[in-house]
């Protein structure tokens, strides 16, 4: 008889409930009628989304110490729980934003693959080594390859999909060299027996560094490793868009903080230095491009590279400040991607073409809920108050003040005013231009009232602004999981 | 409580009128009974001040982010509670102003307005350099859209400069008050100490210069001005820019004695540079619109002079004016929307002899313009030989300057209310022009009494700012 290693089921329920989810859905695309699938799928995925949020709850409560589980191999600890209980409710709310989008086929396909994504991001965020690590990413990776192309009848979203498919993999490759050097220079795979084997400036083990860093640098999508995300952002169906900013950023910004942190504590005089300048390159670029675009969606995708430098500069601190900085950070900024383009999709659907500028004239009168939600989402993302993102912005700043980095709070400014260039031109377009500067004509008839979207919106809404006056508990939450990673 | 109830009334108040599908007339009249209800209440809170005590009064302080030591902590002193009644009772004439016109959205427009004097209040109130900056940011917020989407044909390019010049100084200053209150260890203005950071102290400068505006940073002002609706004009720059001589006083003075002393010859000749050069343009200025906004930077320069003193008198006729100023160029600037609305246009060359049948807005505009140009007995006057006295002490040089202003402001009023009132009938005005309606009256009329009454008892707001009537010593004591 084999003996088997004890299993952690709790730690692993989370993971386990989407994957259910995500087998009910596929069965539903076979075995329920075509006219209730969507209905079961998107409930059933809602389901699990909600129940493994409750687990993460319940995990996060009931780990005040760090546990290695099943050889070492994951980790249950309170940054991997907080960090699912934010994935999950990210989740939960795109379940919403996609049931108004209209699909021929694939609908009980398109939550399956949601749930599996999800459940892919959990079991990477609770990664204890190299293996599960690249196991993690694959994981959800896969998923959201078919999710970016599941419009088989648009050729963009086909397209988007075989970008992300190429520089993703290309990325997941960076990655997995990087680990084979590791573990060529230390011969260990877990994070914190790399650490103990103590390799010093072994040159196999900086370059694997580097490249674990650069492979982790494509999921966050930060320059110059964002390449795809304009294009893969812009393509794919908006809710997929929408979960991919917010959650795959979240996923691996955390694990990139805890592989740096646990791995490689002593090299972290390169890391720190490294992790800023890719800030700083994000910031700048992300900015940058995001002024010469005319199609929201690629501004919010730019938008977004800009916003993994700043969460890149928490990083960067290396300390328990940053670390709760940037689980803070990822909060409101979560909420504002999803709701930004959540309301895209909604005017998408209302021209029946692409959203540029121009296709915003008017929005902030004709649909004054939409309007005033887009318009609360960017003035959050360029960090005004009132907003969570203006928290954001200020515990990144001084948890960088605080350890020294005063330049980078400099960089900081002086991104978020190149930034405000382009949020204040969508407010801009969304109220100070006339609906008859409108170059599209409207689909035809009155848009269909999209109650499921409006959900989704509020409660984007409610986490944008409510992250703003109860910053302490969120606070709280971020410094528990905090606690679980030793600086 | 009441502190708290100032901020939140007007605040709920916009939440209400976004939220609720009323009539036209009844949004813009919930409005205007809700900017009515807050002078009441600052009235109720201005009873229960007692302005012989010193320190902060009627303060509440919760705690909001502990562990940065951020808080929500508001409460007066007498200038503060001074600034907030100037506060609300120019922006009750500015809605009721846009109630008179009828501005187009009025749910969003009142809305917005609402919220901005929320914004204003709890910036005079913050007693937290966080909260201080939260609500100084807010009030850009409505600002940006009440310019944008109300204004005149280059609304778009005014937004523009005004976001950016003041986007730039509010940034500079989110990284002092993130330097600040980091090296402090709290964000409270009441606990924390002074520093001697120059580079911290010029963040939180040019962000309050920009706002104020001070001479050089004032690029934004003219075209602002001129392209806001007439009532948006008179809130920022009759109180919008007094929250600079706030960030001054609080922040700037108290918080940092050092660099202060370093700064004050750059600053005290920026500001007396500003004063000229502002009343030379508002001479020269082609149009009503341009001598008011030039003559509001002439003015701040003024208040700065007396701020950056640093002595009793100077300081005690910063408040005085800064209180007087707002009460004049609110006036100034509904006047000028009442005459622009009358006449299409605000060009001088095109505008005069208004006075003749129009009794009434011939009798009030010269009354404001009396005042505006510190004619001898009135509150302006007060002001200005009060901020002349103290600042003679830093020099005689200033001194003349200030007196030279004095003679620049008689010149541009009286060559606005003769453009306006006098010389020939202007091409724009028409016989059927009408005098002043009693609304429009109902509305300018309070602001000018106040004026008159402060001409009549300056003591009321200058013996009253400070405990026992020494600013200096309060400063350098940090309020305590």
């Amino acid at each position: 008889m084999i003996e088997t290693p004890k299993v952690d089921w709790l730690a692993l329920a989370p993971v386990l409930a989407l994957l259910g989810a995500s087998g009910v859905a596929l069965m539903a695309a076979v075995l329920v009628p075509p006219w209730m699938r969507k209905t079961v799928s998107a409930v059933a995925v809602f389901a699990g989304f909600v129940v493994a949020a409750v687990f993460a709850g319940i995990v996060f409560d009931e780990t005040p110490q760090p546990e290695v589980l099943l050889s070492e191999s994951m980790i249950r600890d309170q940054l991997g729980a907080l960090a699912q209980l934010i994935l999950a409710i990210t989740g939960a709310v795109i379940v919403f934003a996609a049931w108004s989008e209209r699909r021929r086929r694939h609908d009980a396909e398109y939550y399956s693959l949601l749930a599996a994504a999800g459940a892919g991001m959990m079991f990477f965020v609770q990664a204890e080594n190299l293996m599960t690590l690249f196991l993690g990413l694959e994981w959800f990776s896969l998923c959201l390859y078919i999710l970016v192309a599941i419009d088989t009848d648009r050729a963009t979203s086909l397209e988007a999909g075989l970008k992300y498919v190429i520089v993703g993999g290309f990325g997941s490759a960076v990655l997995l060299f990087g680990s084979a050097l590791v573990f060529g220079a230390t011969g260990e795979l877990g994070f914190a027996q790399i650490a103990a084997a103590e390799a010093g400036d072994d040159a196999f083990l900086v370059t694997g560094l580097a490249m674990i860093l650069a492979g982790l640098a494509f999921k966050v999508s930060a320059a110059p490793f964002h390449m795809w995300t304009p294009d893969v952002y812009q393509g794919a169906p908006t809710s997929v868009t929408a979960f991919m900013a917010a959650a795959t950023k979240t996923a691996a910004l955390v694990v990139t903080l805890r592989v740096l942190v646990t791995a490689f504590p002593d090299e972290s005089e390169i890391w720190t230095i490294a992790v800023a300048v890719i800030a700083c390159i994000s910031l700048a670029w992300g900015n940058l491009a995001a002024l010469a675009q005319r199609d929201v969606k690629r501004i919010l995708a730019f938008s977004s590279v800009s916003h993994a430098g700043f969460m890149l500069i928490a990083v960067a601190a290396a300390s328990e400040q940053g670390t709760e900085a940037l689980l803070y950070y990822l909060v409101p900024y979560s909420a504002m991607s999803v709701g930004a383009f959540a309301v895209v999709a909604a005017r998408e659907r209302e021209l029946a073409a692409p959203v540029t500028l121009e296709g915003l004239a008017g929005l902030g009168w004709e649909r004054p809920f939409y309007g005033a939600a887009l318009w609360i989402f960017v003035l959050g993302m360029a960090g005004f108050p009132l907003t969570g993102g203006f928290f954001g912005k200020l515990f990144v700043f001084s948890a960088a003040y605080e350890v020294g980095d005063w330049w980078l709070v400099l960089v900081g400014v002086a991104a978020t005013a190149l930034s405000l260039a382009y949020y204040l031109n969508i407010v801009r377009w969304l109220y100070m231009r006339s609906g008859a500067e409108l170059r599209l004509a409207p689909a035809g008839g009155s848009p269909p009232r999209e109650l499921a979207l409006g959900v989704a919106v509020t409660a984007a809404v409610v986490v944008t602004v409510g992250s703003f006056f109860a910053a302490q508990p969120i606070l709280d939450l971020a410094s528990d999981a905090a606690s679980s990673l030793s600086f | 409580m009441l502190t708290t109830a100032l901020i939140l009334l007007p605040v709920a108040a916009a939440l209400v009128i976004a939220i609720l599908p009323l009539p036209r007339e009844m949004t813009a009249g919930l409005a205007f009974l809700a900017a009515l209800m807050e002078v009441g209440l600052w009235i109720a809170t201005a009873a229960r001040f007692d302005f012989d005590e010193g320190g902060l009064q009627l303060g509440t302080t919760e705690e909001w982010v502990e562990s940065l030591g951020i808080s929500y902590s508001v409460g007066f002193y007498g200038f503060s509670l001074w600034l907030t009644g100037v506060t609300v009772v120019v922006s009750a004439a500015a809605i009721g102003y846009a109630l008179w016109v009828g501005r187009d959205r009025p749910q969003a427009y009142h809305a917005l307005m609402l919220l901005l004097t929320g914004a204003v209040v709890a910036t005079f109130a913050a007693q937290d350099l966080l909260l201080f900056y939260v609500s100084f940011e807010a009030m850009l917020i409505p600002l940006y859209v009440l310019v944008g989407v109300w204004g005149g044909a280059r609304r778009q390019a005014a937004t523009l400069t005004f976001v950016v010049y003041t986007m730039a100084g509010s940034l500079l200053m989110l990284a002092s008050v993130v330097a600040f209150g980091v090296t402090q260890e709290t964000f409270s203005l009441l606990d924390s100490g002074t520093s001697d950071n120059v580079w911290i102290f010029l963040g939180f400068a040019v962000a309050f210069a920009v706002k104020a505006p001070l001479f050089p940073f004032h690029g934004w002002l003219p075209l602002t001005y001129r392209e806001a609706p007439p009532e948006v004009a008179a809130v920022l720059s009759a109180i919008v820019s007094k929250t600079a001589v706030y960030g001054f006083l609080v922040i700037v003075l108290a918080k940092f004695p050092e660099p202060v002393e370093d700064f004050t010859g750059v600053i005290l000749v920026l500001a007396a540079a500003g004063l000229v050069y502002g009343s030379l343009l508002a001479f020269r200025a082609p149009d009503l619109r341009g001598i008011v906004a030039y003559s509001s930077l002439a003015q701040m320069g003024l208040i700065m002079l007396g701020l950056f003193a640093l002595n009793d008198l100077g300081l005690d006729g910063a408040v005085l004016q800064s209180v007087a100023h707002a009460l004049i160029s609110a006036s100034m600037f509904l006047l000028v929307g009442m005459v622009e609305r009358r006449c299409g246009s605000g060009d001088l060359e095109v505008l005069g002899g208004m006075a003749r049948g129009r009794p009434v807005l011939a009798t009030v505009l010269l009354v404001a313009g009396m005042i505006a140009l510190a004619v001898p007995g009135s509150v302006t006057f007060a002001g200005e030989f009060l901020i002349m006295a103290g600042v003679y002490e830093e020099g005689w040089g200033y001194a003349a300057v200030v007196a030279l202003g004095i003679v620049l402001a008689a010149m541009y009023v009286l060559r606005l209310i003769s453009a306006v009132l006098h010389v020939r009938p202007g091409s724009a005005v028409r016989d059927e022009a009408l005098d002043l309606r009693l609304g429009e009256l109902a509305l300018v009329l309070p602001l000018v009494a106040c004026l008159i009454a402060l001409s009549v008892w300056p003591a009321l707001v200058s013996q009253s700012s400070f405990p026992g009537d020494r600013p200096a010593r309060v400063i350098s004591e940090r309020f305590r």
